[in-house]
């Protein structure tokens, strides 16, 4: 989810509002996958990834460019109006029940030594570890990832080389979706689905990423981690409805004092 | 003026509390649109959290009657400069560290949040129950068995606002203020002092809105965590003068109309789901951001020109 964000807010310098919305969408398609065609949330990774890579290329490419002219905040207010057509399309299609599905390994817990942890959640860790290190490879070692670097640090100039830029921040921006709903899929085994599900996620993914860095992907990982701790540390010490506060605070202290994140470069 | 008028004389032909009420509304929308636009519109600052000045005004006067006993025309005073309190501390740290654009629409967004966690966790506010005003009716509570006078009530608060406005618009703040909109650089250059320029203006901004959340304390008798600081209500602020036109002194009315009957209208047509009222809504934000940047005042002063 954060690398998603950071993939997107680094390469685009776009915040992208509708990043918890489209999250949502992913979590529905990975229900109704296993709840109408019987398909594992883990085996409907490629699929999704598949189709909400299209699908946030479509997106970026006809939708949010045309619209937001460039602008940054223009950008935030077309993905705020994005995000509150999926919300409420979503929340007038499936109404707002909650629901969940159920799969034999959620219950299976795997002794880590200091606790037992559930298996989704081990299994969403070592493939948060993954995609961090194909992005990485992804970035440095592939055209695609040099032209998304290049559209990021000069975008004249990337354009004077003659990379078409619209067409790398579409790609860009469906790589996000793509990693959004891959994040979804692992969630799925151990979380629900509402229609408002995806609101208690943007902050948190913005703060994940402003915290690592923005366009830094070891950075977003390691902001989510260090984020991780924070947010159960804060509702241990402070309890359940107060511990949210925890990630707020940071997220404005981080803006304030130290901008290019922990891990960011200096611009 | 035929705008005022035409709001002054409304309730004498309305027969029916349903209209009364969808003009008050309307009303209170624009309010809370002005308060907004004064600070977006003007000062292209993009605020995404002014829940943050709605439920402090909201909130505060609410804890002053029930808490302290206090009458609601103290209260209401109070909250109010609760209200430009908040926007002032806001603006003061984001503007001291030079937060622009994004960042700055991200961490009003924040600091919302923050004051909502903290009022849903802590009981002197309420917490999770919310805020609840006893019902007294009487101009010294400022609560009104007629509704009407509700509507007079946010009538001379929308006039008062639109009022300061008009004037910030003609003062050499506000054309101070619109120099940091278009290039905030090159207007330091030029020897104006940004940060007190910005910091005045949040600091309005954030008391007219608080001036709006203490008429919906005063009309509703309630307010929790959701409705005072959640993110429904920032976007409630920035909706209608976006699409009435921001940076124009009658465009968050224009745009409150626009969406007050465009809300009807869903609901005539599709029925009263949930939901679908903000999916129009949202719709309708796409279709002026592509096509009418300038909201429809700019549509209104095109077709000016084009007649004359």
């Amino acid at each position: 989810m954060a690398l998603g964000l950071a993939l997107i807010y680094g390469v685009l310098h776009i915040i992208n509002f509708a990043h918890g919305s489209i999250l949502m969408l992913a979590l529905y398609a990975g229900f109704f996958l296993f709840t109408l065609a019987g398909v594992d949330p883990y085996a409907a990774i490629p699929i999704l990834a598949a189709v909400f890579f299209a699908g946030g290329y479509v997106l970026q490419r006809y939708v949010i460019a045309p619209i937001s002219f460039g602008r940054d905040t223009n950008v935030l207010l077309v993905t705020l109006g994005l995000s509150i057509i999926i919300d409420n399309l979503a929340l007038y299609l499936w109404t707002s029940n909650t629901r969940t599905i159920d799969v034999r390994y959620a219950q299976v817990f795997v002794d880590v030594g200091v606790t037992a942890v559930a298996l989704p959640k081990l299994v969403a860790l070592g493939a948060a570890v993954l995609i961090g290190v194909l992005f990485w490879l992804l970035m440095t070692r592939t055209d695609a990832g040099k032209a998304i670097r290049a559209v990021s640090k000069e975008r004249q100039g990337a354009r004077i080389v003659g990379i078409s830029v619209e067409h790398v921040f579409a790609l860009s921006f469906g790589l996000g979706c793509a990693v959004v709903a891959i994040a979804a899929c692992l969630l799925l085994p151990t979380f629900y689905v509402t229609p408002q599900v995806g609101n208690a996620f943007v902050l948190i993914a913005f703060t994940t990423v402003v915290l690592g860095g923005m366009g830094s992907f070891m950075g977003a990982l390691l902001g989510g981690l260090l984020l991780g701790v924070v947010e159960a540390y804060s509702g241990l010490l402070l309890g359940e409805s107060l511990g949210q506060i925890g990630i707020f605070l940071i997220f404005i202290l981080v803006l304030l004092f130290r901008p290019t994140g922990l891990f960011g470069q200096r611009a | 003026m035929l705008l005022f008028v035409f709001f002054l004389v409304l309730p004498l032909f309305i027969g029916s509390r349903f209209w009364l009420g969808f003009w008050t509304t309307t009303l209170f929308f624009a309010l809370l649109g002005q308060s907004w636009n004064i600070l977006g519109g003007y000062g292209g600052q993009v605020s995404f959290g002014h829940a943050v000045f709605f439920g402090t005004g909201a909130y505060v006067s609410a804890v002053l009657q029930v808490r302290f006993g206090l009458d609601a025309w103290t209260s209401a005073a109070l909250a109010v400069a609760a209200g430009a309190l908040v926007g002032a501390f806001v603006g003061a740290l984001s503007f001291r560290y030079g937060l622009r654009g994004s960042y700055f629409a991200l961490v009003t967004l924040a600091f919302a949040e923050v004051f909502r966690v903290l009022v849903n966790a802590w009981d002197f506010t309420g917490s999770g129950f919310g805020m609840l005003v006893p019902m007294k009716p009487g101009a010294a509570n400022l609560q009104f068995a007629d509704r009407t006078w509700f509507y007079y009530m946010i009538f001379v608060l929308a006039v008062l606002a639109y009022a300061i406005t008009w004037r910030v618009e003609r003062s050499r703040f506000g054309a101070y203020l619109l120099a940091i909109r278009e290039n905030e650089d090159a207007a330091r250059a030029l020897g104006i002092d940004a940060f007190r320029i910005k910091l005045a203006a949040i600091t309005l901004s954030g008391a007219m809105a608080a001036v709006a959340g203490v008429f919906y304390i005063q009309y509703y008798l309630f307010v929790d965590s959701h409705l005072g600081y959640g993110p429904a209500m920032s976007v409630n602020a920035l909706l209608a003068p976006l699409i009435g036109g921001a940076g124009t002194v009658l465009g968050p009315l224009i745009g409150a109309v626009a969406l007050g009957a465009l809300a009807e209208l869903t609901s005539l047509l599709l029925g009263k789901e949930p939901g679908v009222n903000l999916l129009a809504f949202g719709v309708l934000l796409l279709v002026i951001l592509r096509f009418l940047p300038n909201g429809l005042m700019g549509l209104l002063k095109r077709a000016q020109r084009g007649s004359s």
